[in-house]
Parts: C-alpha cells; sequence; structure tokens
C-alpha cells in the first residue's frame, strides 16, 4: 500500500491516505464483542439450571465462570446469558450449595 | 491490599467477552478475566502463539476488551520491553504491559528473551499462565509439562523430565516482584496483580492454569482441579515482594504435610496420568516435598 502516495498516479495523496486509514480501522483493528466465535451457547450438550431458592448469592458461579456469561450484584441470584453460555458445567462445580443443575440441553 | 468480590463486579472492563473461541472450561479465559477486570484499564497485553491467540478473537472481531498486540513466539518479553519504554518516552507511564505467554512461550521457546528482560528489570509484567504444554498446536510437552504427563511427545510412559520451576528461576534474576498464582484462586491472583502493578521493574506472575482438553478431564473440574492442585501442595502459591518471600494464604495450612488432601486425588483425576502406579505417586510426593523445602527456606532467607 505504501508506494500509492509516491507513485505519479496519485492525484489526492491526502485523500487515498483517508481511505487507507478508514480500511485499516475496518479491516486490521478488531473492536471487542460478544460472539467473536459465534453464538457458542450452540456447543452446549448440558444447561446450567439456577435454582433460586438453595441460591444464598455468593456469586463464586459469577466469578469462576470461565466464559464471563453469568451476570451477577452483591445481594442477588444470578442469571446466565444463554446464547453463549457453553455449557461446561463450570459454575455448578464451584455453587457451595449445589444450587445449580446441570440438565441435558434439549433443542 | 486485597480485592474483594465487588470491587471485581463493579471493574469498568469485562476482561473477556462472552462467545469466544476457548474450549468449554478454558483456564486461561478465568485468568485473562481477572486480569482485564484488575488492570484492564490500563493494561496492553503482548501476546505470543498459544491459545490465547485465538482465544482473543480472529477474523476483525476482538474477545477481549484490553489491547492487545500479537506477537511472534520467542519475542514476547523483548516486544513488551520494548512497548513499556516507548510509552515511557511518550509519558504514558501509567500504562501497564504485560507479556501474557503460555509455558511453551514463557518457559521454552521466549525463555531468552523473558530472561533478558528481567535481568534488564525492564518496566513489564510478565504472566505465564502454565497449562503444562503446548495446548494449541495439540498437548506436545513442554519443559514445564509434569514427569509422567502423557502428552502427544510422550504419549505412552508419559515424559521422562521433570517440571522446570520457572517462579524461582525467575526469582534467581533478582527482580522486585515473582509470584506464583492458580486460576482456582481468582482473589489471591487478582490482589497479585494489583501488587504488582504498583511496583517498576520486571515482575513476573506465574499462573497455573488447568487444562480440560489437554489434561484429560471433564471441563466442569478445571477450578476444582486447580484447588486440588493447591490443597495437597502440589501447587505452592507463594509471593517475592521486593526483598520478603511469603507463602500465599490459601497454600499457608499446606505447608504441614498432614493438612493436604490425599496427591492421589489430584493425580488420577487427569488422564493424562491415568497410567501411573502407586509407586510414582510416591515418588512424585517426594520431589513435592522437596519444593517445599527450597519454599520455606526461601520464606526464611527473605523474612525480613
Ligand atoms: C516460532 C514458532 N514455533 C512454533 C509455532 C507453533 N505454535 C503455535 S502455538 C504453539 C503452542 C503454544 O504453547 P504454549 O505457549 O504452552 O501455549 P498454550 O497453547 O498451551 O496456551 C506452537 C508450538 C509458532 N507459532 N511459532
Ligand atoms: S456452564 Fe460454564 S459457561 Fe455456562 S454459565 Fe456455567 S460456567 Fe459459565
Ligand atoms: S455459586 Fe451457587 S449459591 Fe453462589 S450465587 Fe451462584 S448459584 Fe447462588
Ligand atoms: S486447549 Fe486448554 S488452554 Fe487451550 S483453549 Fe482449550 S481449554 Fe483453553
Ligand atoms: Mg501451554
Amino acid at each position: 500500500m505504501w508506494f500509492r502516495y509516491s507513485a505519479s498516479h496519485v492525484r489526492d495523496p491526502l485523500k487515498e491516505a483517508e481511505e487507507d486509514l478508514e480500511l485499516f480501522r475496518k479491516r486490521m483493528l478488531s473492536p471487542p464483542m460478544e460472539g467473536a466465535a459465534g453464538p457458542t451457547g450452540t456447543w452446549r450438550i448440558m444447561k446450567p439450571v439456577i435454582h433460586e431458592d438453595k441460591c444464598v448469592k455468593c456469586g463464586m458461579c459469577w466469578l469462576y465462570c470461565p466464559e464471563n456469561v453469568v451476570s451477577w450484584e452483591p445481594g442477588r441470584v444470578p442469571s446466565i446469558d444463554m446464547t453463549y453460555c457453553k455449557g461446561c458445567g463450570v459454575c455448578a462445580s464451584v455453587c457451595p450449595r449445589k444450587a445449580i443443575e446441570m440438565v441435558v440441553e434439549e433443542v | 491490599m486485597s480485592v474483594s468480590l465487588p470491587q471485581l463486579v463493579k471493574s469498568p472492563r469485562k476482561g473477556v467477552m462472552p462467545g469466544n473461541p476457548a474450549c468449554m472450561g478454558c483456564p486461561h479465559t478465568i485468568g485473562l478475566k481477572i486480569v482485564g477486570r484488575v488492570l484492564g484499564d490500563r493494561a496492553v497485553l503482548v501476546v505470543p502463539a498459544g491459545c490465547t491467540s485465538i482465544i482473543v478473537g480472529y477474523g476483525g472481531k476482538e474477545s477481549l476488551d484490553m489491547s492487545f498486540v500479537h506477537v511472534p513466539f520467542a519475542s514476547a518479553a523483548a516486544v513488551a520491553a520494548g512497548l513499556a519504554a516507548a510509552f515511557e518516552r511518550k509519558g504514558l507511564s501509567d500504562r501497564i504491559v504485560i507479556a501474557w505467554m503460555g509455558d511453551g512461550g514463557g518457559a521454552d521457546i521466549g525463555f531468552a528473551t523473558l530472561s533478558g528482560a528481567a535481568i534488564r528489570n525492564d518496566n513489564i509484567i510478565a504472566i505465564v499462565s502454565d497449562n503444562e504444554a503446548y495446548m494449541n498446536t495439540g498437548i506436545q510437552a513442554s519443559s514445564t509439562t509434569p514427569w509422567k504427563a502423557r502428552t502427544t511427545t510422550s504419549p505412552v510412559i508419559g515424559k521422562t523430565e521433570e517440571k522446570k520451576d520457572l517462579a524461582t528461576i525467575m526469582l534467581m534474576h533478582k527482580v522486585p516482584y515473582v509470584a506464583t498464582a492458580s486460576v482456582g484462586y481468582p482473589l489471591d491472583f487478582a490482589a497479585k496483580l494489583k501488587r504488582a502493578a504498583e511496583i517498576k521493574g520486571f515482575r513476573f506472575i506465574h499462573l497455573h492454569s488447568p487444562c480440560p482438553t489437554g489434561w484429560r478431564f471433564d471441563a466442569s473440574k478445571t477450578v476444582e482441579m486447580a484447588k486440588l492442585a493447591v490443597e495437597t501442595g502440589a501447587w505452592i502459591l507463594w509471593e517475592y515482594n521486593r526483598g520478603r518471600f511469603e507463602i500465599s494464604p490459601p497454600s499457608k495450612p499446606f505447608a504441614d504435610p498432614s493438612k493436604r488432601k490425599p496427591l492421589k486425588d489430584y493425580i488420577m483425576a487427569q488422564g493424562r496420568f491415568s497410567h501411573l502406579k502407586d509407586e510414582d505417586i510416591e515418588f512424585i510426593a517426594r520431589k513435592i516435598e522437596e519444593n517445599w523445602r527450597i519454599v520455606r527456606m526461601l520464606e526464611k532467607i527473605f523474612s525480613s
């Protein structure tokens, strides 16, 4: 791309440089986004189900979820974003009250 | 200086975005999540080849909400040192440059540049997320793969060499800060990151990252395995901070062998060790005791 600025056919080098910068932004810089690997919820074989009556709102599932799909605030029962939850079962395994049950996913 | 759960929740950064390409139950993502939540708005990650290169996204989509740079394998610590120097020149010295590497990247292929950055006391935090093999290319043994662990390059009797003790090697570079950590103890890791961030110079954290894919255990057990490693004494959490060496609180009780969980519970839960006999486990137990002797001695030496 660099040669464009020195080549004789370039009429408006500034405009072309701006176009290139735009291309760079589009193609070379990657903004953070959910679902970089698609809707990873489709990977799920088992699905976590939170039993609210057993939950003590400790946040351990939030802390350890490798996928960062558990939403939680102190004093609240957590919730899980099923679009991206991969169903690994880490949340169920770390829950001190066994309030999360892994059930077979059905489609 | 500790970090609490509500503090992590309130962080403006998520660390890792949902829907990333990591395997189910990936330890690196737990670690990256903590890095993002503690240092995300000041951090620039430098990442050599490894699972993390994939986890962070591809094709114009990023799954970390932190700045990062992909770099060739051997160069991570060198690129990080260069970036840190450039930030300093530009007056942006609040930026924290973190070389985030796998064990292959840190203990083997990038070890020369890591050692170089340490001995020059370059102003970076180097974190080796140790899943004890070259996972991204299909589970080849690295120098931090434990003795007897089966990998695709040690498929029958397991690895014939022992695990390299990277953290003490880095400590012997006489740098200001060295610690071990574990994805099983995120708050301990978060506190160490926070303390490391306050120091100028070379800081090193060796993060233990049990990998379900490579170690052959169920994806739900990543955290359980990380905790078992500490509770059986196999992984020792410690921290050296400018002259003072301390066994970290989660590991403290396990200095006493009678308080430890049976080593067999940790070893036999992993498919890569399923061929081990009782005498092998006894041998590993003796080696673990040796590590404890070293750690206790270091605590005694650096106790002032
Ligand atoms: C110079 C060079 N050699 C080999 C490779 C191939 N390669 C890519 S990722 C990888 C494994 C990395 O292992 P590790 O650093 O432990 O990270 P992990 O994947 O386990 O997180 C290898 C060997 C490469 N990209 N560049
Ligand atoms: S199953 Fe795994 S990905 Fe889903 S919420 Fe639990 S820990 Fe997170
Ligand atoms: S770990 Fe269990 S008890 Fe704690 S918040 Fe999550 S579901 Fe509730
Ligand atoms: S192989 Fe292990 S470290 Fe790599 S992405 Fe999968 S779980 Fe994570
Ligand atoms: Mg590795």
